[in-house]
């Protein structure tokens, strides 16, 4: 298992060596170099001549290329992305600030969609009445086709401005977290739906099915108790895809609400083409993305026990 | 692989075939008498129609045609899908057919009215057509996203294709890039390009097209790789065919299905990204409409006029229904007979 983990962490780390390359090459290298395309922002958000020259010297633009990656990537390795441009603070720190508003709105967002996918799915597979039975499979296409924004806006001309019910906009509290956590789960639920009634649908064909039935068991026992355990793994699968959406779904949700957060600097960063903040959060999702994939490796086991994670990747 | 592309005329089709055959209310001559005289397979159609109006010029389409609207009636949601699409892409193309009212310039007496028979989406707060600026906004979304699925398509399919018939170190070197670019999720991909491509409507196009390269990639791969070990490549190759007239000719053809259902998908996601990044206003300026900013210019007037957010908004949630149940049909074709 140690083995298992470790070669695990270095595929990982691969994975993130080659996202910091990638947007490395991207960002610093396409049309003359990062400092130029910062300084060249518009008259509201102008550099200071002194940074600009204080910037050329520290990313060493001068000197060839290989020189500057390898630089780049040895402060990289040291979590120094460089300084942002907008207010001179290291690009870490600005993304570690607001780091834990978005781990809370993802966080809320994530458990929303997992009830709320779960519920449509189940619902669907349980139903009897033909009509409610259509009206749960009609559903997930709808949540993945409306935009997000859309329906963040929608939320916030109910709740907020009809029924003043949740504040409009702002960080502080539960209140202000539910409709941006809302606006988050919509569409993954839609995802989390389709994927697990699918499955479900397929698990509950299966003979082991047919015979936990003819032995008397209730419905309520054969989707609880057995199917949705084995419907549960390719939905599972999904998960690092599904993370990264609540990220991406993050930088729409906190701008409709103007709360404070990564998705906001997110397009903060892109509006004063801010390239070590912009590269920072880009590395951050790919990390994400590791680290959940990793996850639901070690969860595999615990769902279905046929499933040895260590072996079945060493064979 | 869709069965329509393996039956190429319709007196091939046996009467059992469920495709073919009539269930619906419409009458046919399939049933028993296509089976009495099958004897002539040179005339494709004689059993499918009454035979004294089997005669004339494109016998084989009309009931071709017949069985597809039949197949269609029974899925009505694929019809409505398509309607909903060709309305869209007849704005792109002729809007001033469909609104009188001019899209950038406004009644200011007008201003902010609800949707009625003269306003169908209301106007905004400078007094303009709201339903006006959504049909001429159409040639800019469309063109946008067709765009973003052309450059996913070919560069995609292009990387695809290499690593999936050179195979090798460029195999692993192309895909494994492409694992990194599915690692980092598109729409955040999409904004680091536009850091560096800079605003506007064709730069947003090529961010998010390149953000779906990945997808791209993969399944053109998995497909040269399952074209490449086929007899016939096999043939081509030991007849001495070059390597490019293979992919060309062979490989590119057979592989094509698959990829182009996914840019029917990817079309449904490409509206979506687009008018989310011109929602967060990385697209065009102001005057011009865009979907996705015609919704961010209604978010001032949330309180004061509903149907500026709204109404925009069901459009592209009905684009993007309508795509996602097109590329259904396409991608699986089995599915809409029942």
């Amino acid at each position: 298992m140690i083995r298992f983990i470790g070669r695990r962490l270095l595929q990982g780390a691969f994975v993130l060596w080659a996202a910091y390359t990638v947007s490395f090459f991207i960002l610093y290298l396409l049309p003359g170099d990062a400092v130029s395309i910062m300084a060249s922002g518009d008259e509201q958000n102008a550099v200071d001549p002194a940074l600009v020259a204080r910037l050329r010297s520290e990313y060493g633009l001068d000197r060839p290329l290989p020189e500057q990656y390898l630089i780049a990537l040895v402060k990289a390795l040291q979590l120094d992305f460089g300084i942002s441009i907008k207010n001179g603070v290291s690009a870490t720190a600005a993304v570690a600030e607001v780091l834990p508003e978005t781990i809370k709105l993802a966080a809320a967002g994530f458990a929303l969609a997992v009830i709320l996918g779960s519920a449509l799915a189940i619902g669907a597979a349980f139903s009897r009445n033909r009509w409610l039975r259509q009206a749960f499979a009609a559903l997930p296409p709808l949540g993945i086709a409306v935009p997000t924004f859309w329906i963040g806006l929608l939320l916030l001309q109910f709740f907020s401005f009809r029924f003043r019910l949740f504040p409009a906009i702002g960080n502080d509290g539960v209140a202000s977290l539910v409709l941006p956590a809302l606006t988050l789960a919509i569409p993954t639920a839609a995802v989390i739906a389709q994927l697990l009634s699918r499955s479900l649908h397929r698990t509950l064909g299966e003979p082991y099915i047919e015979q936990i039935r003819a032995k008397g068991a209730s419905d309520a026992l054969i989707h609880f108790g057995h199917a949705l355990r084995n419907a549960a793994i390719p939905t599972l699968t999904m998960l690092g895809i599904l993370v990264g959406n609540l990220l991406a779904g993050a930088v729409v949700s906190e701008t409709v609400f103007s709360r404070a957060g990564i998705g906001r600097l997110t397009v903060t960063a892109v509006n004063s083409r801010d390239i070590p903040v912009v590269q920072t959060l880009v590395v951050l999702a790919a990390a994400i993305f590791v680290l959940t994939s990793l996850l639901v490796d070690l969860i595999y086991p615990l769902v279905d026990p046929r499933i040895n994670t260590a072996r079945r990747v060493s064979v | 692989m869709p069965q329509q592309l393996v039956r190429p005329s319709p007196a091939q089709t046996r009467p059992g075939d469920p495709a073919v055959e009539g269930t619906g209310p419409v009458p046919t001559a399939s049933g028993p008498a296509p089976d009495v005289s099958p004897a002539s397979p040179g005339t494709p159609g004689t059993g499918r129609r009454a035979p004294g109006r089997a005669a004339g010029v494109g016998r084989a389409a009309l009931p071709r045609l017949a069985a597809a609207s039949r197949r269609l009636g029974r899925a009505p949601g694929l019809v409505l899908a398509g309607l909903v699409l060709g309305v869209v892409v007849l704005w792109a193309v002729v809007p001033g057919a469909f609104s009188s009212w001019p899209p950038d310039t406004g009644v200011p007496t007008d201003r902010l009215q609800p949707p009625s028979a003269a306003h169908w989406f209301g106007t905004d707060s400078l007094g303009r057509d709201l339903y006006s600026r959504v049909v001429h906004g159409a040639a800019t979304s469309l063109a946008a996203t067709a765009v973003a699925v052309g450059v996913g398509l070919v560069a995609g399919s292009l990387l695809g294709l290499l690593a999936g018939s050179l195979r090798g170190w460029v195999d692993d070197a192309i895909m494994r890039v492409m694992d990194v670019l599915l690692a980092i999720p598109s729409l955040l991909l999409s904004l680091a390009l536009i850091t560096v491509l800079g605003f506007g409507t064709v730069n947003i196009a090529i961010a998010v097209g390149v953000a779906s390269v990945a997808n791209f990639a993969r399944i053109m791969r998995a497909e040269a790789l399952r074209v490449g070990t086929a007899v016939y490549v096999e043939a081509a190759r030991s007849a001495g065919v070059r390597w490019h007239t293979i992919l060309l000719r062979h490989v590119l053809p057979n592989a094509a299905g698959p990829v182009l259902a996914l840019s029917a998908l990817e079309f449904g996601m490409a509206v979506l990204s687009i008018s989310s990044l011109s929602f967060l206003g990385f697209g065009a300026p102001p005057p011009s409409a865009e979907w996705g900013s015609l919704v961010a210019g209604g978010r001032d007037y949330l309180v004061a006029a509903w149907w500026l957010v709204t109404l925009p908004g069901v459009v592209i949630a009905a684009v993007v229904l309508a795509t996602n149940r097109l590329s259904h049909a396409f991608a699986n074709p089995e599915r809409n007979r029942t």
